[in-house]
């Protein structure tokens, strides 16, 4: 069946465009043909062809179908770069679309929806209200997508030429396919209006249900994830809409089976009946299974939802779990999420068959594999407190193989083992230590220091291993140089002789003065006091019980997990993350002319291109820290709070007395530890920015029975790096007093990976209680630098040198600005500097530029009429990423 | 909830773009070119051998099929699943359209790529992906295009998988049972896992629209009729449906009842997870009599009943990668080694039930090895083999009736056949 079209690609030279364009306009129908058939070979490989458009476009009226997609094609490339010159296909585009022939009707109208130029939407209107009411089904279900089409360039024309009326009448469609398209497109509409749009009431749910028989097994997908979003009214309705999705279960398309998973899993948290749970449970397990016998890529995607599924219902595949044992020729990232679930099955019952693939897994030739199966021994171990002993003994035996990363691995496993249960297996210290030689990388190193120092009493010869660290002590990462001197403190405190004095003076020497490594030294300082003040002060504060480590195998809180499970076969349930954390929108630059010139005022068509997106707020998007993190680098926590002051001595001046309202005319801290959850400890906090230093406000609350004391603050890794740059002052707090501090922060300490997010983990402590967690947000405001202003001509620069892909808008359409000179002063006042501002038409535009730390500048425009509500908020920066947290800072700082 | 792709993206192995289809003007090709060639660099990296990838606020889903990656990008919160499944079900029409999908026939047939693109997806949601429909009226002979089409009634009709005023002269249906038994046996010579995947793969030549009802020996269908169940009853655990049945109906009463496409086209698969005895046993032992010789004794077992053979047995043994001069003695067949695979591959054209056959090879090592301690690599023995006129299932095809409103009589043919899927055996 194949032809050979490649002869089209090798007319490349120089002459080209003068040629093709003498051939376009030929007399002749198949010479047109075959140029337009070259031009669109250019457009292939690259080639800008633009300029042929009057060209091309005069071979637009055509009998011939396949020539006649050729132009449109074309039109839907070049369109855009000669706005003024698509007016021209305009006519034809009107014509085809009342054509005899329903395929050219649904072609027409199908182009023009892509073709986001302004003035061809205008002449759009008619034949789309048209083609919706089309005899044909065709053409109605290509009309339907086309008014989402038509709503993402110019929502409110939607909304006035009662095309959403119309959409929502195909809902009754008696074509099963134009009803699933309709679907599509008012979902998507939705999720993009804050209006009620689309609404879906029982009365439609049953009408769709019975459209999901008869649809495509794409308009199945379409359907099942809509209704995924209604909410039964009770438990009987939602069985019997259970009912009625089950034998989608049946169906060969994985993405319908996915979808079918969803919606029944949504409705089951409604159904209360156990009976009619474990049922359903049951009757979804052998498609989960079967998923795994689908291409890789799908599995890929099955298992990432499985691993959803089963923190949910454990019980699904309870039985099932040797269904995710690996196969050889498994691709890695299949073998990787296998793991994942192995472990989250791993139970008493199962734990020796799973020991036995972990071991033979532990023993193949990808480390990553390797390595992830050596860490899912610990975990089991670490899980399963009856089987610990055996996963213990398979750790041993793979040491025993000697491959090095293993037993590294196996190392930091043990360490957390040991956490786990303490004073429990450490007999086989002795095996241990055989490997010490071998250890190059700082985890596995610091792990084993840690374990060294931990049980030096029972290591006889403790003090000479540490000691044959010492040496390269400079060398060494901070990682292993915290470990190190730990531990060096420890063998001390339990073995106070001559040989550990003189260790813990070389480490205190190496940790203080000479490195420049201020949490080491932090930490060096803290310890030598104690040590020279109270030796027993010094043993309750560095031998203190250490709080038990839990299993971290079910890790996502359930709000977030929650909603990820309405997301089910979504890219948000692949992440793992909400799909606010990753969701971006991008301006096309569908209406700009080239040739723009805002400083001078020209009048370019910034008009509303897009609908607001709703508020982008990536919350809780990162999982929990896992809990073995804390355990190797943070000495064990010292509550000491009298000590901690007068010891290290510095200069306090950034630091706030206490007691004293330090923000006295600022709103109040928003609370974010409620005396609820914190057992009467009320905490509110924010972070602000003053002499341009960022501070963390806090207001501690005490309204328990109790006094509190020995306050200390850690902040998990997080975006801009954020992290305390002082200790937390606090003093005792009586109950029913309070007490606000300033804690000066300092950025880029422990940065996180990832897309930015704005959420900022901190856990508090104190003498009396559990350790507190609690999320706060940051805005982006509070990091913009003092020295972010612009020159005109450089802010002008700045924005010609980004691609116009670096550019980022959203709407507010709830936001007014009021007084022009008084919003322009409080958004100096944050560091976000006013450059020009121009006039279109009756709305104002602004431009602002601001920087955060590290050479990060935005270029903002506003656009507003003064005195309404809606401003549009574009933005151009080296970092797009960004744009969800600018987005909020800026609606803050109007709002404000 | 709702998502749709950005674009689709054509690419060669080199991660250059061919064709790519743009159905949201939010992802540009110059950006897909750039993740993709970092993507490449990064190789070995796991993490960035996922199909799934997020980089600098787009997706980028992505399979690969010979010398071609198909590649959707996407800004919104899409329908992994959906996606890729739909990028498969793209390899399947393009395959119809130009026997191969690789490079050279894309750009060979650019003009039809661009038409397909157009009609599978509409911005960015999937439209319609029945390759035989399609060619209905998105032809690759140009001659054929001066006719004034019309979208074939199928394209939205509710069987959207079958066009009208289909003709024969001959009326007939193949129905081809397929069981793939996969297998995973651990080093210590347990089953660990099982199962059998099933296919029922039907050919139609039929006129019209026929209105088929397939009767299998389904436990629970024949207790729901309350029949005595002559002869083997079999629970069939997870069965998955082409479009064409109505999935409503077999919930009901458990009726498998459809009209066909034409063509061919799998009805129905399932899975068994009964653990069922191997029906092709192999033992390795390996001995290493000093630095420098190995030797390998295998044992194969065909462990199905003395009426059935296996045909086209193929067992390939892994031998160590520095493996030399091969001495191979077989008791049936012929043995070959593959050093590409680091395999030795033993071939047996005919293995009848219940029989013993045996291998013994012997290979030279070099007698130099490295100090330090590396893992070998530890490929598991594979074996492959079919079995025809047999089932491990049971399953029977008890009645295909074909009923069309003409009345012709038409003729159902059924195979059975047997075959071994991932069917892998640890060595010691």
């Amino acid at each position: 069946m194949s032809r050979n079209d490649s002869k089209y690609f090798s007319t490349t030279k120089k002459g080209e465009i003068p040629e093709l364009k003498e051939e376009l306009n030929s007399q002749y129908k198949d010479k047109r043909k075959d140029a337009v058939k070259k031009v669109i070979a250019a457009m292939t490989v690259g080639k800008d062809v633009s300029s042929l458009f009057t060209d091309v476009v005069n071979c637009m009226q055509t009998e011939n179908l396949e020539l006649k997609k050729l132009v449109y094609l074309y039109l839907i490339n070049y369109a855009k770069s000669q706005p003024d010159l698509a007016i021209l296909a305009v006519n034809t585009f009107v014509k085809d679309s009342q054509d005899p022939n329903p395929l050219i009707r649904a072609l027409a109208v199908r182009t023009m929806g892509c073709i986001r130029v302004d003035k061809i939407t205008e002449y759009l209107c008619d034949p789309l209200q048209r083609c919706l009411k089309d005899d044909d089904p065709y053409v109605r279900k290509t009309a339907a997508i086309c008014v989402a089409k038509l709503y993402d360039i110019n929502a409110e024309l939607v909304e006035d030429r009662g095309f959403l009326e119309s959409l929502k009448d195909l809902i009754s469609d008696n074509n099963p396919m134009v009803v699933a398209n309709a679907v599509a497109a008012l979902a998507e509409i939705q999720e993009n209006s804050s209006k009620p749009i689309f609404e879906i009431t029982s009365h439609t749910l049953s009408k769709l249900l019975t459209a999901l028989n008869e649809c495509t097994e794409w308009g199945q997908v379409f359907i099942l994830d809509a209704l995924s979003r209604y909410k039964a009214a009770d438990a009987r309705e939602a069985e019997n809409i259970v009912e009625r999705v089950t034998p989608r279960l049946q169906h060969a398309n994985c993405a319908v089976v996915l979808s079918a998973v969803k919606m029944i899993l949504q409705q089951m948290e409604l159904i209360s009946s156990t009976d009619v749970v474990r049922n359903l449970c049951k009757k979804m397990a052998p498609p989960l299974v079967t998923l795994l016998s689908a291409e890789p890529e799908i599995q890929y995607v099955a298992l990432r939802n499985i691993n959803l599924i089963v923190q949910r219902r454990p019980t699904i595949l309870a039985h099932e779990i040797k269904v995710f044992f690996c196969k050889y020729n498994d691709p890695i990232y299949v073998k990787m999420e296998k793991l994942e679930i192995m472990i989250k099955l791993a139970s008493d019952r199962n734990i020796d068959q799973v020991l036995l693939e972990f071991k033979e897994y532990a023993t193949e030739v990808d480390v990553d594999f390797v390595r992830k199966a050596v860490r899912a021994i610990g975990r089991c171990a670490i899980k399963l407190e009856r089987a610990a002993e055996r996963c213990i003994s398979v750790l041993l035996e793979l040491i025993k193989i000697k491959v090095n990363y293993v037993v590294q691995e196996a190392i930091i496993v043990i360490k957390d083992i040991f956490r786990r249960y303490p004073n429990t297996y450490e007999s086989i210290i002795a095996t241990l230590c055989e490997s010490l030689d071998t250890l190059d990388e700082p985890e596995a190193k610091a792990s084993m220091i840690w374990i060294i120092g931990e049980y030096a009493e029972r290591i006889d010869n403790a003090d000479e291993l540490l000691e044959s660290f010492l040496e390269t002590f400079p060398e060494e990462p901070a990682q292993v140089q915290l470990q190190l001197l730990t531990a060096t403190v420890k063998l001390f405190l339990k073995k106070p002789t001559e040989g550990p004095q003189h260790m813990i003076q070389v480490v205190l020497n190496n940790a203080t003065v000479e490195t420049d490594n201020p949490d080491l030294r932090d930490r060096a300082y803290i310890y030598w006091r104690l040590l020279s003040t109270d030796p027993e002060a010094a043993k309750d504060v560095v031998l203190a019980e250490k709080p038990v480590i839990t299993d971290d195998s079910n890790q996502l809180d359930s709000s977030l997990l929650d909603e990820l499970l309405a997301n089910i076969a979504t890219l948000s349930s692949v992440y793992h993350k909400p799909p606010d954390a990753f969701v971006t929108r991008v301006v096309s630059s569908a209406q700009r002319t080239e040739d723009e010139d805002y400083a001078e005022g020209s009048e370019v068509g910034y008009s509303e291109s897009h609908p607001s997106d709703g508020p982008v707020s990536p919350s809780a998007a990162r999982q929990a820290p896992a809990s073995s993190a804390p355990v190797a680098t943070s000495p064990p926590a010292a509550p000491v709070p009298d000590l901690l002051g007068d010891l290290i001595g510095m200069d306090n001046n950034s630091i706030v007395p206490l007691d004293q309202p330090v923000t006295p005319t600022g709103p109040p801290l928003p609370v974010l530890l409620p005396a609820s959850t914190g057992q009467g400890l009320q905490i509110s906090a924010q972070l602000t920015r003053r002499d341009g230093q960022v501070f963390y406000s806090l207001l501690f609350e005490n309204n328990s029975q109790i006094p509190l004391d020995g306050f200390m603050i850690q902040f998990n890794k997080n975006t801009f790096g954020l992290a305390a740059a002082g200790p937390l002052q606090v003093p005792l707090l009586q109950p029913g007093t309070s007490a606000r501090t300033l804690l000066p922060m300092v950025m880029f300490q422990n940065m996180s990976q990832g897309p930015p997010s704005s959420l900022l983990q901190v856990a508090v402590k104190n003498n009396q209680q559990p350790v507190w967690y609690f999320n706060d947000k940051m805005s982006l405001h509070t990091f913009f630098t003092e020295d972010g202003k612009m020159e005109r001509a450089t802010f002008l620069e700045t924005w010609r040198s980004l691609p116009d892909s670096n550019e980022v808008s959203k709407d507010f359409p709830n936001l007014v600005i009021g007084s022009v000179e008084a919003t322009l002063e409080h958004l100096a006042a944050s560091n976000l500097f006013f450059i020009a501002k121009r006039k279109n038409a009756n709305q104002d535009v602004f431009y602002f530029s601001t920087e955060i730390p590290r050479g990060m500048p935005f270029l903002i425009e506003l656009t507003t009429v003064v005195g309404n509500p809606g401003v549009k908020c574009a933005a151009k920066t080296p970092n797009p990423e960004m744009s969800g947290l600018l987005f909020e800072a800026i609606e803050t700082l109007l709002r404000g | 909830m709702a998502g749709a792709a950005s674009a689709l993206f054509l690419l060669d192995i080199k991660g250059r773009v061919l064709i790519w289809r743009d159905y949201r003007g939010d992802v540009s090709a110059v950006e897909a070119e750039r993740f993709f060639t970092k993507l490449i660099e990064k190789e070995g990296d796991p993490q960035s051998q996922d199909p799934v990838v997020y980089d600098n606020g787009v997706t980028y889903m992505f399979i690969q099929h010979s010398n071609v990656y198909l590649m959707i990008a996407a800004r919104q919160n899409c329908n992994a699943a959906s996606l890729l499944f739909f990028l498969h079900r793209l390899v399947d029409v393009f395959k119809h359209y130009f026997e191969e999908l690789e490079e050279e026939s894309l750009r060979d047939n650019f003009v039809v790529v661009y038409e397909l693109l157009d009609e599978i997806m509409d911005f960015g949601y999937p439209q319609y992906t029945e390759a035989k429909i399609l060619s209905e009226f998105i032809k690759t002979d140009a001659y054929r295009m001066e006719v004034t089409q019309r979208p074939p009634m199928a394209v939205t009709n509710a069987v959207s998988w079958r066009s009208e005023g289909i003709s024969y002269k001959k009326n007939e249906v193949f129905l081809d049972v397929v069981e793939s038994v996969n297998i995973l046996v651990n080093s210590n010579g347990q089953i660990i896992r099982s199962d059998v995947v099933g296919a029922l793969k039907m050919r139609t030549y039929l006129s019209g629209m026929p209105e088929c009802k397939l009767g299998l020996n389904d436990r629970v269908l024949l207790e729901a009729q309350g029949r005595a169940t002559k002869g083997k009853a079999i629970d069939l655990e997870d069965i998955k449906f082409h479009q064409c049945v109505r999935l409503a109906r077999f919930e009901n009463d458990r009726t498998i009842s459809f009209i066909p496409p034409d063509g061919s086209f799998d009805l129905m698969t399932y899975r068994l997870s009964t653990q069922v005895k191997p029906l092709i046993w192999v033992e390795a032992q390996v001995e290493r009599h000093s630095k420098s010789r190995i030797e390998i004794m295998v044992k194969a077992r065909s462990q199905f009943k003395e009426r059935s053979t296996a045909t086209n047995v193929e067992i390939e043994l892994p031998v160590p990668a520095d493996a030399t001069n091969p001495n191979v003695r077989t008791s049936m067949g012929s043995a070959s080694y593959a050093p590409e695979k680091d395999a030795l591959i033993w071939k047996i054209r005919s293995f009848p039930g219940g029989k013993e056959y045996m291998l013994r090879a012997e290979f030279r090592l070099p007698s130099i090895t490295a100090e330090e301690a590396t893992p070998e690599r530890k490929a598991p023995i594979r074996v492959k083999f079919e079995i025809p006129y047999f089932t491990v299932s049971g399953i029977q095809v008890r009645y295909l009736k074909i009923i069309e409103k003409s009345g012709y009589q038409a003729l159902p043919w059924v195979r059975y056949i047997t075959m071994a899927g991932e069917y892998e055996l640890r060595l010691i």
